[in-house]
């Protein structure tokens, strides 16, 4: 009893020490509004490690696209901070929801790198703490058993899974997340990407997907597509993750922030051991990967009175720049935080930024190409039209909206 | 009851009413005419952990001033309703200039996002709700056929659809039917198809989610016809039993007659409700597939990053008029029955 004492002592001891040399003790009322995944809830714990005599609240949700903006609308904003990356700040860049905050920077984010800054126009709208990217992952018993070496472009993916399905062991080799919508649309931008395709004419808001470029990108899809389990269009990167823990995929396109998931106890420990990650692929030729670079970062509200703003940036920047954190979840996330250690788990988002993955596109109005292609280019992927039809369907789509929007 | 009572009474109702489904509905109507301003862009140097690189953002100073002057945004009229993503009376005419056949014409206007949601809805209202009805009426005259003593638990196993949150219903049957669950699995092996999914041919999803439809507003039909059946005079019944009438005679000439207001007021109250189906396209995650008029007003208010409020608001209108359309001959007739039965 005396020595569980002791050590819970120890502890309470060793964190309070620890923090009160990063932490300036806010205080006031500190809300935080972030998806829903391993590193950030690390990453939220850890600022908490900091919230002084602040009243601290998060929302963890995987809805949080759709809570954000109204939520910040409001006034005061319901959060003090939201959890952002380089496609979720735009909707509330363009609503003029998040503060600029150079100051808070220049006063308590000495342990933040400069390159974790995001800044628009001179000021810092976010600060960023972790990468993230889509890549491959492999089975490597199952190709070492056929011969078949780690794929490296998309078409070597497509000839490799067709090997596999030949020889009988697996039915539906290949698995990416294309359920109808978002995920779909981002599988089109990053193969889009990788064929160097730009999605608006050089300055303008207007649409470009209908080319070349284009087409073949549609039919990477649709290949890709045939190989992999025949409900493809409902699946989400939660349920290709199960399909591989079953044992019934051998190469798939995933987030590297669920990686760690992926690799953990649980589950088929063979399966597991032999779960390997590489980088993401190239394709048609191109030499920049069919993938696109996301940093996750934090922002903080603008409707919110500049004394919560102040406390929830101390806790935030407290976790941002902590190295005992990166440390301890070196395997959860590519952090950006000084002192961080790749491990195994970070070889995709590493490799993908050797090979010069391009950032997902920060523009006001991709946010409805995305929409757009999420819905038109499913009657294609089903054989029910032609990737030209598909393709002037998106552009039609994504016109009326940026219409409506004031874009065109 | 005199007028003056029947006013007082329904009075807190219609303010009620009023407050919270026509001010809505009147705030809704007023956005569909609006669109949001010009966007004033501008050139800036972003910078992220990738690099920097020249980017777009909206000039928020010029928005500001813009948004203040007319906080409802810019006036569109119908435009928002007849763009290509709604009514799309250009593309249409297009279609009929450029089109060779009627079917092609069709195959055209079909993959507009309006019309293909509309098709949708609509063959599920058509199918739905004669269904719901048919199944409704025999169950109740079934249950009504059978000894007291077991009637109790049949009727909870019956109404167990309904009490079933539509969500729920429709999440575990989605697990059920797909190529790795139970049924999905086992069809496959009948057919000896692998790559046979419910999920990924849009006609097998169709006919999944109207089934589930069925599935779950029959328990409604039923609980309501069975309360009317009770209300069925025995006198008429034995008198035509003595007659010699068969069963299909007596339920033809006296039970229908005597449930067919209630049978009106199940068609309308389901035909409404069948109109806004929803939940079991989020359920099934169909919306690849199936589209009705309610999904797309889903869409454009959650899916999309930026919220396109006078799209969702042009939809919602339409929603309304459609159902005013569809249950028009119903309470025409029924306007006219109260008429002459006066």
């Amino acid at each position: 009893m005396r020595k569980i004492l002791l050590t819970l002592l120890f502890v309470l001891f060793g964190t309070t020490a620890y923090a009160d040399g990063h932490c300036s003790k806010p205080s006031g009322s500190i809300n935080i509004l972030a998806n829903d995944f391993p590193a950030l809830r690390t990453f939220v714990e850890t600022a908490k490690g900091c919230k002084g005599s602040a009243d601290f609240k998060v929302t963890h949700s995987s809805e949080h696209n759709k809570i954000a903006v109204p939520a910040l609308t409001a006034n005061p904003s319901e959060f003090s901070a939201r959890i952002a990356a380089n496609s979720s700040i735009v909707p509330l860049m363009n609503q003029d929801l998040i503060r600029p905050m150079d100051d808070l920077v220049k006063k308590y984010g000495k342990g933040i790198q400069d390159s974790q800054l995001i800044t628009i126009d001179g000021k810092v709208m976010a600060v960023a703490f972790m990468a993230n990217t889509q890549h491959l992952y492999y089975r490597e018993d199952v190709l070492k058993e056929l011969g078949i070496p780690v794929p490296k472009t998309y078409e070597e993916v497509v000839a490799a899974s067709e090997k596999i399905r030949a020889s009988g062991k697996m039915q539906h080799p290949y698995a990416a997340a294309y359920k109808a919508g978002w995920n779909l649309a981002e599988e089109f931008v990053n193969m889009f990407i990788g064929h160097g395709g730009e999605f608006f004419k050089a300055g303008t808001a207007e649409p470009n997907i209908n080319n070349a470029k284009g087409v073949a990108t549609l039919n990477m899809l649709k290949k890709l597509a045939s190989l992999s389990n025949p409900d493809y269009l409902t699946h989400d990167s939660e349920a290709i993750k199960v399909e591989w823990e079953s044992g019934k995929v051998a190469l798939m396109t995933l987030w590297a922030s669920r990686s760690g998931t992926l690799l953990d106890d649980e589950g088929d420990a063979k399966i597991t051991a032999a779960t390997k990650l590489t980088g993401p692929a190239t394709v048609g030729g191109g030499n920049i990967p069919a993938a696109t670079l996301w940093w996750d970062g934090f922002t903080l509200a603008k409707n919110r009175s500049d004394s919560d703003a102040e406390s929830t940036f101390i806790a935030l920047a407290h976790a941002a720049s902590n190295k005992k954190m990166v440390a301890d979840a070196a395997d959860q996330a590519v952090w950006l935080v000084e002192g961080f250690v790749p491990g195994p788990k970070s070889i995709g988002v590493i490799e993908a930024v050797k090979m010069g993955a391009k950032p997902y596109p920060m523009l006001p109005q991709m946010g409805l190409m995305h929409g757009a292609l999420g819905s038109e280019i499913v009657e294609f992927l089903q054989g029910k039209e032609s990737a030209e039809q598909a393709l002037k369907d998106v552009e039609a789509a994504y016109i009326s909206k940026a219409k409506e929007q004031g874009f065109l | 009851m005199p007028n003056k009572t029947f006013f007082w009474f329904f009075l807190p109702t219609g303010l009620a009413m009023i407050l919270f489904i026509g001010l809505p509905i009147i705030s809704t109507g007023i956005q569909s005419f609006y669109a949001q301003h010009d966007q004033v862009v501008k050139e800036v140097k972003k910078c992220d952990p990738f690099g920097c690189t020249v980017s777009i953002v909206v000039d928020q100073e010029a928005t500001s001033i813009l948004r203040d002057e007319k906080p409802l945004g810019k006036f569109n009229g119908f435009g928002t309703y007849i763009d290509r993503n709604h009514l799309a009376i250009e593309q249409i005419s297009d279609f009929w200039k450029e089109t060779d056949t009627f079917g092609e014409f069709i195959n055209q206007v079909t993959n507009l996002p309006f019309y293909k949601a509309l098709l949708f809805t609509l063959t599920y209202c058509l199918f739905v709700t004669p269904n719901v009805l048919l199944l409704g009426f025999i169950i109740a005259l079934s249950l009504n056929a059978i000894s007291r003593k077991i009637r109790g638990p049949l009727i909870f196993g019956t109404i167990l659809p309904m009490i079933v949150t539509p969500l729920v219903g429709s999440l575990v049957l989605f697990w059920m039917i797909d190529a790795e669950g139970i049924i999905g699995a086992n069809l496959q092996l009948m057919m000896e198809d692998p790559y046979l999914s419910l999920k990924s041919s849009r006609t097998l999803t169709w006919i999944t989610i109207i089934i589930y439809g069925i599935w779950h507003h029959s328990p409604f039909a039923f609980v309501v016809f069975y309360a009317a059946l009770q209300t069925v005079p025995q006198e008429p019944v034995e008198a035509a039993i003595i007659d010699g009438a068969s069963r299909y005679q007596r339920i033809r000439h006296i039970v229908l007659p005597h449930i067919y207001p209630v049978v009106t007021f199940v068609a309308l109250i389901s035909l409404m409700d069948n109109f806004r189906v929803f939940e079991p396209i989020i359920g099934f995650s169909a919306e690849g597939s199936a589209q009705s008029l309610s999904w797309l007003i889903y869409d454009n208010l959650v899916n999309e990053e930026v919220i396109l409020f006078g799209s969702a608001a042009a939809t919602s209108m339409m929603t309304i008029i459609g159902i005013a359309i569809l249950l028009a001959p119903v309470l025409i007739r029924t306007w006219k029955e109260f008429r002459t039965a006066r």
